[in-house]
């Protein structure tokens, strides 16, 4: 009764575009007017939370080899940390600005676990092509939010994060079990 | 005096107002994002074929998850946010 490994993608996928849309909506009217309503000011930073919680069992369950494993895992505890320390900086229990750059580590360490744990070419499969994308997604992604760390206000670098964010989830919603990327599709993927 | 008044807020008002179009167009624009998926990708929805699908497939329709990711953001967050967004701008003006 697991749901299959595409159907897991695509409810990860609801969870980043629904976080895209938060994030954007803070880029648009500004992070004071944002936080004006406790709950919405805990929002974003709980589904983050909540997502790297639910990433565990997807480690445990959906994992066919080690790397693949150490990097859900990885994606685990970014997320956590990410969520966490933004829920920390939002209730006011943490106030160093230091811990805004929980943000582009977890994006980097995420990155370097999409791109390393791909051993296949780009052309590969869909999921190789996804893998590799999502990877450089990230990384941007850490630059970007590198860039919001130094200037939290600026709606470029909090609109950039929001995109990455519905990037992420279009990615996501493209994957399938077994799939041509472009009309590639190695044999060895399951090709004919 | 009254008139002048209508002629220094008029334009601040304006100045505000595309954050209010922006963020009310945010949710339709993604719910439309996916009907215009349904529609290129109708096999996407599995519903309308239900007896060759699993329960997960019928349960997790990505074009209808981001309808209702829309949906659930224009309903759920912008109504407060408008209000806090033009009360906020009442202030500044």
């Amino acid at each position: 009764m697991e749901p299959p490994p595409e159907v897991v993608h695509w409810m990860f996928g609801v969870g980043f575009l629904f976080l895209g849309l938060c994030l954007l909506a803070e880029a648009i009217i500004g992070r004071d007017v944002w936080r004006r309503r406790a709950w919405r000011a805990y929002l974003w930073p709980s589904i983050a939370f909540l997502m790297g919680v639910l990433m565990w069992p997807v480690m445990v369950f959906y994992t066919s080899s080690a790397i693949h494993m150490l990097a859900h895992s990885a994606w685990a505890q970014a997320l956590m940390l990410a969520g966490g320390a933004q829920l920390g900086l939002v209730r006011g229990k943490l106030r160093s600005p230091v811990w805004e750059l929980t943000l582009p580590l977890a994006l980097l360490v995420s990155g370097f676990a999409f791109l390393i744990h791909e051993q296949n070419p780009w052309f590969f499969s869909r999921a190789a092509f996804l893998h590799h994308a999502l990877g450089w997604t990230m990384l941007v992604g850490a630059l970007i939010t590198l860039g919001r760390a130094a200037q939290p206000r600026s709606p470029v670098f909090n609109a950039g994060f929001a995109m990455i964010m519905i990037a992420t989830a279009a990615l996501l919603f493209c994957d399938r079990n077994v799939a041509p990327i472009f009309g590639h599709l190695s044999p060895l993927a399951g090709g004919r | 005096m009254d008139a002048e008044l209508v002629r220094q807020g008029a334009p601040a008002r304006a100045r505000h107002s595309w954050r209010n179009t922006a963020v009310s167009a945010l949710g339709p624009l993604t719910a439309l994002a996916g009907l215009v998926w349904a529609l290129v990708q109708p096999y996407r929805i599995t519903l309308l074929d239900p007896d060759k699908h699993s329960f997960w497939y019928l349960a997790v329709q990505p074009p209808l998850l981001v309808m209702l990711v829309g949906a659930l953001f224009h309903f759920w967050v912008v109504p407060g946010l408008l209000s806090d967004l033009e009360e906020a701008e009442e202030r500044g003006t």
